[in-house]
């Protein structure tokens, strides 16, 4: 019997020598390659790109999928790293809580419903489950993605902005996503990413920087040129939430950023600002987006027939309009799709001049006509507008907003609005590339692959991402923010980027392997 | 001893992949110790299963042989260029055998066989790259078979019978790369199917000129296991009428493919020697469609286009006392799996298989039967990705990678000669 034992014995020691193994593993040191890079201690920094947001909410599987995340994987294929924490929220509904309460604006993800027979795909706010996530509860320990929703470049230096007591202060000073993992109240999120002391680092801020402005459709104040050196960041105390940061101001904090971090690491990478008119929140609702009967649109044009005919002429005759201005502001509807009417603060405003002679007209009547026009093709219709468009104004059938009534200002981007979105941008990106460049870091073009994904679409194993809304795969159903999908092909674009600046070998990752839209019909 | 022999025994009838496809040779330790040949040797009852026209041959009057096997198999599989890997970690395979025969007469020997040539179980990580094609499967099937062995002359027999399957199947897979719940909880579907039969038969003849030399074939009959109004259970499907998955029953067929072997031994003085060719008819695996009921529910076909197979075994044993009798061999197993439809189910490319055992005969009566097997396979780069001319109604992304497998297989058996 003991030889039998000694057999079973000799038969184990085989059964552990034969598990099987490839002549060269991947996870085998060597396989791939850091190169002059040290990805063992990853920090992030960012807004709610790099936080993993979407669906105009914060959860766990978003988080999950930041491009952060991503790229903390493949760095674990290449080299041992010390792990990746972030600081996931409490569930995957969205939604932050204070003292019980859901926070204005803090609402839950969106999700994709349908009719019951599959159609009228529409997104919704899920309401399976509601939000859990308190942010009084102060997470412990350190993070590498600190990315913070709703951060603008200047915020990310700001003390007090993971301060509980600034949520409530008039104006708002703290931001809800940083109190929950803010080291201390007086910190900045710069602070403590540098208190971990990182060893590779990625800067993507500067969106919301615009992106404020361009979502309201440009109802805040453009800055540019009202920095002059003083104190930054009693200078950047007078802004409004909507303002577009001043480019000077802008390369002075972000200046001072970069030079702090690559400072400490062995190197890092500069994410810059894609063009905001590129995503589907501007592009999807078409800026003729009013049907309308030959009926309708002929009483229509009655309704405006004196403003065309005489007022507009008048004006011109008075010398107060050019024969451009007066093209620009005529209103004119046909049968079949018509262009939204709207206010537009760009015009000279002819409301007082109309309501003495010789047009004597009523100050309401006035009021509507006098930065009237009628929208083209240039502008731009924010994707929360939709639902707006279309419906009447107390029930009346010839109070129809964007027909008979005009958008205001916060429902259409214009193009004047769009050029000073446009031109800020591209300041920041040239701060962003001279400082990649002087800094001897890598420097990623996501205004680049945003646009490449709003023209022709980026090709993977299982077809073409584009920036369709919805359909697209790239964007999520807030149509700023990206689905794991699109966070994946940044990740690919910063790999690109970190392999060619620092001579390492990091895989990329599938991004048919990425989901997009999340389904769901419990949206009551 | 005895203990872990029941315990081996009394283990499912379940098996891992280590022959080609889903075909588990494991059917007697004495053959497998000599590379599973034995359609020309007259040595025990495993004859019941390697060609049963030669029970008429064995000395005693009652001959019993029984063992089992421990299938330590798995599959590691990485992707260089994203940096992605994954092994199995599959359940340690029992495969067992019984065999009886009873010499009625003179020229005619009856029998009874319960073996498990077909099993399959795979294991890999839940969510794994290769989700969308398998999380994992286990494939089980019984043969039982009556048996009659019938002498012509003193050097021809013929012998056979019905064959009579039980088996069972039961198949994970995530619905595809990426949909998922509210929760990021990746939609899957089991499958799960048991106590479904069929009925087969197989054949054999055994010539023998001189003492010394024999010549065998035998044929086994394809066997098609027809699974109707199994279970499929879909799981982590998002609330939506754009994903209609509920739970409801499948019909599906899986092949058990019909096997030719031919080969002969020769015996002189303390040695023998045997060589067998297998012939796997597998092409007959096209693809294993999943016909649901729910109408709402696209079909799922899983093209699988095997082909053909061949396996050529050899075998050496040595009678050194009255006590030990050692045996060696090896064989070359040519994988039915055509190159682009290497799914991560059977990863399987061809094998280079060394086996070697003994017998203790511990009285007149009664021997105990001992193997191994070792198979090892090169590792391969290889992808799934049906043709889609061949397969229009695939729809699936190629997936690829490296792949290797190994398998360590230790048995034992019981040969009772009364």
């Amino acid at each position: 019997m003991k030889n039998y034992f000694r057999y079973i014995a000799v038969l184990a020691l085989g059964i552990v020598s034969c598990e099987p193994e490839f002549e060269d593993p991947i996870d085998e040191e060597g396989f791939y390659n850091n190169g002059e890079a040290d990805f063992s201690n990853y920090v992030a920094l960012g807004n709610s790109l790099t936080a993993g947001y979407a669906n105009n909410a914060l959860y766990i599987s978003g988080q999950e999928n930041s491009y952060p995340n991503i790229l903390a994987q493949q760095f674990a294929v290449v080299q041992d790293t010390e792990g990746f924490r972030q600081p996931l929220v409490n569930d995957n509904t969205g939604g932050l809580v204070l003292g019980g309460q859901t926070i204005p604006g803090f609402d839950t993800r969106l999700v994709l419903s349908f009719d019951a027979d599959g159609s009228n795909p529409s997104p919704q706010n899920y309401r399976g489950a509601q939000p859990i996530t308190d942010v009084s509860t102060k997470l412990e320990g350190s993070f590498n993605n600190m990315g913070v929703p709703g951060a603008k470049s200047y915020q990310l230096a700001f003390p007090g902005y993971g301060d509980l007591s600034g949520l409530t202060t008039q104006p708002v000073t703290a931001n809800p996503y940083f109190v929950r993992f803010a080291s201390s109240p007086q910190t900045t999120v710069v602070q403590d990413a540098l208190a971990q002391e990182p060893t590779f680092f990625s800067l993507w801020i500067g969106n919301n920087d615009v992106l404020g402005f361009a979502a309201s459709g440009g109802v805040g104040v453009d800055q540019t040129g009202t920095f002059a050196g003083a104190n930054p960041m009693e200078y950047f105390g007078t802004y409004g939430p909507n303002d577009i940061t001043d480019p000077n101001a802008f390369a002075a904090v972000y200046g001072q950023m970069v030079q702090a971090l690559s400072a400490s690491t062995s190197g890092g990478v500069l994410i810059n600002i894609p063009d905001v008119a590129s995503v589907p929140y501007f592009t999807t609702v078409p800026v003729n987006a009013i049907p309308l009967d030959s009926q309708t649109a002929t009483a229509l044009n009655a309704q405006f027939a004196a403003y065309n005919d005489q007022i507009l002429p008048g004006l011109m005759g008075l010398g107060l309009l050019s024969a451009e201005e007066v093209q620009a502001r005529r209103i004119t509807f046909t049968e079949g799709q018509n262009f939204v009417t709207l206010t537009d603060e760009s015009l000279i405003d002819i409301s007082q001049i109309i309501q003495g002679a010789p047009f004597n007209l009523d100050a309401q009547t006035a009021g509507l006509l006098g930065q009237l026009r009628q929208a083209t093709v240039g502008d731009l219709i924010p994707l929360t507008s939709s639902g707006f468009l279309g419906t009447t104004v107390g029930g009346d059938p010839m109070m129809v907003n964007g027909v008979s009534v005009p958008l205001g200002d916060q429902h259409v981007l214009t193009t004047s609005e769009q050029e000073m979105i446009a031109t800020a941008t591209q300041r920041y990106n040239e701060t962003i590339a001279a400082l990649a460049e002087a800094n001897g870091l890598g420097l990623v073009d996501a205004n680049a692959t945003l646009t490449r994904l709003a023209s022709e679409g980026i090709s993977f194993d299982a077809g073409t991402v584009t920036a369709d809304f919805v359909t697209g795969g790239a964007f999520s159903l807030d149509g700023i923010h990206l689905t794991p999908r699109g966070y994946a092909i940044i990740a690919n674009g910063i790999i690109d980027e970190i392999n060619e600046t620092y001579n390492s070998e990091v895989p990329k990752v599938n991004i048919g392997n990425y989901g997009t839209v999340t389904l769901s019909n419990d949206i009551q | 001893m005895k203990k872990i022999f029941l315990l081996v025994l009394c283990g499912l009838a379940s098996a891992a992949i280590y022959a080609g496809g889903y075909r588990v040779s494991l059917q007697g330790q004495r053959s497998l110790a000599m590379g599973h040949t034995g359609v020309a040797m007259v040595n025990n009852a495993e004859l019941a299963f390697f060609n049963p026209a030669g029970l008429v041959y064995l000395e005693n009057k009652i001959n019993v042989a029984v063992g089992a096997s421990a299938v330590f198999s798995n599959v590691i599989w990485q992707n260089e260029e994203f940096g992605q890997m994954a092994e199995t970690d599959s359940p340690v395979g029992t495969p067992f055998y019984a065999y009886f025969s009873y010499r009625a007469n003179e020229w005619l020997t009856l029998g009874l066989s319960a073996y498990t040539p077909y099993g399959s179980s795979v294991e890999w990580p839940d969510d794994w790259a290769g989700s969308h094609l398998v999380n994992n499967i286990d494939l089980q099937a019984i043969y039982i078979q009556p048996l009659a062995s019938v002498k012509i002359s003193e050097k021809l027999s013929l012998g056979g019978g019905p064959i009579y399957v039980n088996g069972s199947v039961n198949f994970n897979r995530n619905l595809d790369r990426t949909l998922a719940d509210v929760e990021g909880n990746r939609a899957n579907v089991t499958v799960d199917a048991s106590g479904v039969s069929a009925w087969g038969w197989s054949l054999g003849g055994m010539y023998s000129p001189t003492e010394n030399l024999r010549f065998g074939v035998n044929y086994r009959s394809e066997i098609i296991m027809e699974a109707e109004g199994g279970d499929a259970d879909f799981e982590n499907i998002p609330n939506s009428p754009a994903t209609p998955f509920a739970d409801t029953q499948f019909d599906a067929a899986l092949p058990l493919p019909a096997e030719l072997t031919v080969g002969a031994s020769y015996r002189f003085d303390k040695w023998t020697v045997a060589v067998d060719y297998n012939r796997n008819y597998w092409d007959v695996y096209n693809s294993l469609d999943i016909d649901f009921a729910d109408a709402g529910i696209p079909d799922s076909d899983n093209p699988r286009n095997y082909k053909n197979s061949s396996i050529y075994r050899f075998g050496l044993q040595y009678w050194a006392n009255e006590t030990f009798t050692l045996r060696a061999g090896y064989y070359f197993d040519e994988s039915p799996v055509q190159s682009g439809y290497f799914a991560p189910e059977t990863p399987r490319n061809d094998s280079s298989n060394f086996t070697g055992g003994l017998s203790i005969n511990i009285n007149d009566r009664f021997a105990i039967d001992a193997s191994f097997l070792y198979s090892r396979f090169d590792e391969i780069e290889e992808t799934y990705n049906p043709d889609p001319e061949t397969f229009p109604d695939y729809e699936g992304v190629p997936f690829r990678g490296t792949f290797k497998s190994s398998a360590f297989v230790p048995g034992l058996g019981l040969t009772i000669k009364i």
